[in-house]
């Protein structure tokens, strides 16, 4: 299990790790998710050992992993550019890992052969092992970085943005294939990514990250469907932010009272989140946010329309996604009942 | 399309260039005075020391003085070259690698010696090491011969080369980054290992640049040495200070006889240098995709 | 000095390199031109006055820094002139005048002094025309101006030659589709972009010359007071054991030197601040 707990790391003033605690359990598969700069990165490379954090403790198997340089923690890191060595081979590039180990544990040459040539049918690029770096694709370049990781024997593997560099077709290719990969070595792996849709569907579990703390973490379900901040549920989905006041129980938007309810939200100012697909459509009247249809597009089984809601300023416009069930037209009045939905203070 | 792709960039070349006989006059121009003060003064080398037959330029080289001064310049090459080299590329892995504060301060000082002029290169070794120096009196009175020996000459010529190698390696060890060398220790290879497989293949046409510029440089450096050495026929003189001395005794042959060789140093350096500019140019390749 | 970013870096070795570093530095550059610096202060404010203006090393130092400012500034054009050859048009030989331009960098200092005296001298190829018009240009001052020039092509070619290169064709077709025509393109939109690399290599090659001794000395004729370069009396001074003197005018050619990368620096960082890097 690796386990990291209370991790401080400044840059100058900028705090990239804020008090971070983690833990991993083996086997798992676990994807830090965030925007850039919301520390997930430098909280890889701690775990690595390619940073140092300024307070705090990493522990592997309740050993401190922060009394062990990089080169002795046996984690394969595989980096966002790949760092292939350029002036190596494929099968070179892989082998590297075997080849300076220490004499008494270093394999035979007929055993690093024959472990690099076990890795390179594992990622399926055993045709490729005398090419050099240059001459390969991004897919194949990434999955080379992942087998010459491999090679060590990691207790963890770490893959920052994995398919960030990748074009959109690979990526979706590299990231079921990870997933199956992952099935098959089950070796515990953490992949850091800035796109929810990787996260979602590639991880098991899912820690949502925003400058520099924890925001959320749980399984892929459980952060769409109960995001346990505004900050994560505007992060992952796309989601209709309104601002409304919470009095009694009683949830208000310009003046209007909605047929919602706000139990266990403070009063004062608060935001309404609601996902696109998740207001229903119906004929305006009390209890409803109403507004006036200005736009409809249709694609797939969906109809998203652009609806300026009455209430407030009048200006606010949102955009929903209903089923085809009944066709909106320009023009139209409609009631919107939000099905699911979340409040949170407006603070955050 | 070939021809509406030669049609498109003739169009572009007319709009980027100036009307021919504007052209005609500044290539002109350019090319007379790279002849006159480049080229002339190549072939007048060439020309002089071959004025007298190829039999009169051939006794002159296998003159012994001229020996001395070739295997004294080669030695002081050699012990210079090394040395600049060893610490050129350990101080271009602290400066390139690392982030610390005085970077640029640390990258200047290290410049410092390509804007001391030569003869104060030299000066600074014999107000240390003079007579009148501050560690001459000491120096004869335990018999070491640090001026008008090889010593002085060598400090003197390791002074004016400091910067070859670590210019040459800096920038391109920068542009390099840490990536490949992060992926090596968390590979569980060590610092050495890390350097000698993958820092040194990076930059090994960066060194052999470094090193050739240094070469030509200790070989041909005049006025440094010729402060230090003292012109001791047959013992200090190295081959640039050999041309001046022959120059001066009016034995124009063999003066220019050395230099053709000084000469065919700096062609031949010249050209692997632009071999090793290609190689270095082809090195930097874009990273990812 | 530490390293920044953390109590430890991933690469190993900072603290041992560094160290070498800053040890083989102090030993070979900082050591030593100290000991230069330190000379000087045992010469009292009078004495280093009295060796400074003294009439032949004023002229010394004159012939030295005005000659050298009159060759940076013909480099400074000429090198305009060849690096716009080498960079803009195609002609025979393109490539190979490209390469010899290093020339004056690759070749000793003394091979192009005595090359050049002897093309200058009055039987020399080019002496020899130029004496019939006249002109006598070996063991005068305009051979020591000849010497510069030489010595001084690579830095202003070297410097702008990156630049131009890099210049953005876009900029030039923007020029003229807002109407300029060529020699407001190049006059209003190239030529200033061009401008702290024409100033950075003026100046290297006015620092390289003020301090030029092999390629000089050979051409120059020497006559105390008329064609005797500062670094030439300093060779003198040491040879006559008057130590102090040429230590005063070490130290003077020095701080000039200083001064000149300490504006190199500025123009550069001017030039950053101005343009800013892609």
């Amino acid at each position: 299990m690796i386990e990291v707990k209370n991790i401080v790391k400044k840059f100058g003033a900028f705090a990239a790790l804020d008090g971070v605690d983690l833990k991993v359990a083996d086997g798992e598969l676990l994807a830090l998710l965030g925007p850039s700069g919301s520390g997930k990165t430098t909280l890889l490379r701690i775990i690595a050992g390619l940073d140092w954090p300024d307070t705090g403790e990493v522990s592997f198997d309740g050993e401190n992993a922060l009394a062990h340089a990089a080169s002795e923690r046996h984690v394969g890191f595989v980096f966002q550019h790949y760092a292939l060595f350029r002036h190596m081979t494929v099968f070179e590039n892989v082998a590297f890992g075997l080849r300076v180990q220490p004499r008494a544990v270093r394999k035979d040459e007929a055993g690093i052969r024959a472990r690099v040539k076990e890795l390179l049918d594992l990622v399926q690029l055993d045709w490729l092992s005398n090419r050099y770096p240059s001459q390969l694709s991004g897919g194949q370049r990434q999955r080379i970085a992942l087998a010459r990781a491999l090679a060590i024997e990691p207790r963890i593997l770490l893959l920052d943005e994995p398919f960030g560099a990748l074009d959109a077709k690979v990526r979706k290719e590299l990231r079921q294939w990870l997933r199956s990969l992952h099935h098959e070595i089950h070796v515990t792996s953490i992949f850091v990514t800035h796109d929810q849709e990787e996260a979602l569907e590639v991880a098991n579990r899912v820690v949502v990250m925003d400058k520099g703390r924890i925001e959320q973490i749980g399984t892929p379900g459980e952060v769409y469907d109960n995001p346990a901040t505004a900050f994560v549920h505007g992060f992952i989905g796309e989601s209709i932010v309104l601002p409304v006041e919470v009095y009694d129980g009683c949830v208000r938007l310009g003046g209007k009272q909605l047929n919602i309810l706000a139990d266990g939200v403070s009063p004062g100012l608060s935001k309404l989140f609601v996902r696109r697909h998740d207001m229903q459509v119906g004929p305006a009247g009390s209890g409803s946010l109403d507004g006036a249809v200005r736009h409809v597009r249709t694609f797939g089984p969906i109809q998203r329309a652009e609806v300026a809601l009455s209430a407030g300023d009048g200006e606010t416009v949102i955009e929903i996604d209903a089923p085809r069930d009944r066709e909106l037209q320009t023009g139209d009045i409609v009631g919107l009942q939000p099905r699911r939905y979340r409040i949170f203070a407006a603070q955050e | 399309m070939s021809e509406l792709q030669s049609y498109l960039s003739s169009a572009r070349d007319d709009l980027r260039t100036e009307p021919r006989p504007v052209r005609i006059v500044i290539i002109a121009i350019a090319v007379i005075f790279l002849v006159v003060f480049v080229v002339l003064p190549l072939v007048v080398v060439f020309a002089q020391a071959f004025s007298k037959g190829i039999g009169a330029y051939l006794s002159a080289l296998s003159d012994p003085e001229a020996w001395s001064a070739i295997r004294l310049t080669l030695l002081v090459a050699a012990i210079s070259v090394s040395l600049n080299l060893v610490f050129g590329v350990i101080a271009a892995w602290a400066i390139a690698k690392f982030e610390f504060r005085g970077k640029t301060f640390l990258i200047s000082l290290i410049d410092l010696p390509f804007s001391v002029s030569p003869v104060i290169s030299g000066l600074v070794f014999v107000l240390l090491f003079g007579g009148q120096g501050y560690w001459g009196p000491w120096l004869q009175a335990h018999n070491i011969q640090v001026l008008f020996a090889v010593p002085g000459i060598a400090l003197a010529t390791i002074f004016v080369t400091f910067p070859f190698v670590a210019r040459a390696l800096i920038p391109l060890m920068q542009e390099q980054g840490t990536l490949e060398e992060e992926a090596a220790i968390s590979l569980g290879a060590s610092g050495l290992q890390t350097f000698f497989r993958v820092t040194l293949p990076n930059i090994k046409w960066g060194v052999l640049y470094g090193v050739l510029l240094c070469n030509a440089r200790a070989m041909g450096e005049f006025g440094a040495v010729s402060v230090v050495s003292g012109h001791i026929r047959g013992e200090t003189n190295t081959m640039p200070l050999l041309v001046e001395i022959l120059y001066n005794e009016y034995q124009f042959v063999s003066s220019f006889a050395i230099a053709s060789l000084l000469a065919m140093l700096a062609l031949i350096t010249l050209v692997a240098k632009t071999i090793l500019e290609q190689h270095l140019d082809e090195g930097q390749q874009p990273r990812g995709d | 000095m530490s390293a920044a970013g953390g109590r430890r870096s991933t690469l190993p070795g900072f603290g041992l390199t560094m160290g070498l570093t800053l040890t083989w530095l102090s030993i070979i550059i900082l050591i030593p031109l100290a000991g230069l610096f330190l000379r000087t202060f045992e010469l009292s404010l009078d004495q280093f006055w009295g060796i400074v203006t003294s009439r032949r090393t004023l002229n010394a130092l004159k012939i030295s820094f005005g000659l050298a400012f009159a060759a940076a500034v013909v480099n400074l054009v000429m090198g305009l002139i060849v690096v716009w050859a080498l960079v803009r048009y195609r002609f025979p030989g393109r490539r190979i005048f490209d390469a010899i331009v290093d020339v004056p960098f690759a070749l000793p200092t003394a091979v192009a002094g005595v090359a050049l005296t002897s093309l200058f001298a009055q039987t020399g190829w080019l002496g020899a025309p130029l004496a019939e018009l006249g002109i006598k240009v070996a063991f005068t001052p305009i051979g020591i101006f000849i010497a510069m020039i030489f010595i001084g092509i690579p830095f202003v070619v070297r410097t702008v030659q990156p630049v131009l290169i890099d210049l953005d064709a876009e900029i030039e077709e923007a020029a003229a589709s807002l109407g300029a025509n060529r020699w407001h393109t190049v006059s209003k939109v190239i030529l200033p972009s061009l401008i702290p690399a024409l100033l950075t290599g003026f100046a290297l090659a006015f620092a390289r010359a003020v301090g030029e001794y092999g390629s000089v000395i050979f051409i120059a004729g020497n006559l105390p007071n008329v064609s005797e370069i500062a670094p030439l009396l300093i060779v003198i001074r040491l040879s006559e054991f008057r130590y102090a003197d040429a230590t005063a005018i070490a130290v003077v050619m020095l701080v000039a030197a200083f001064l000149i990368i300490f504006a190199v620096n500025r123009i550069q960082r001017w030039a950053q601040t101005r343009i800013p890097a892609h």
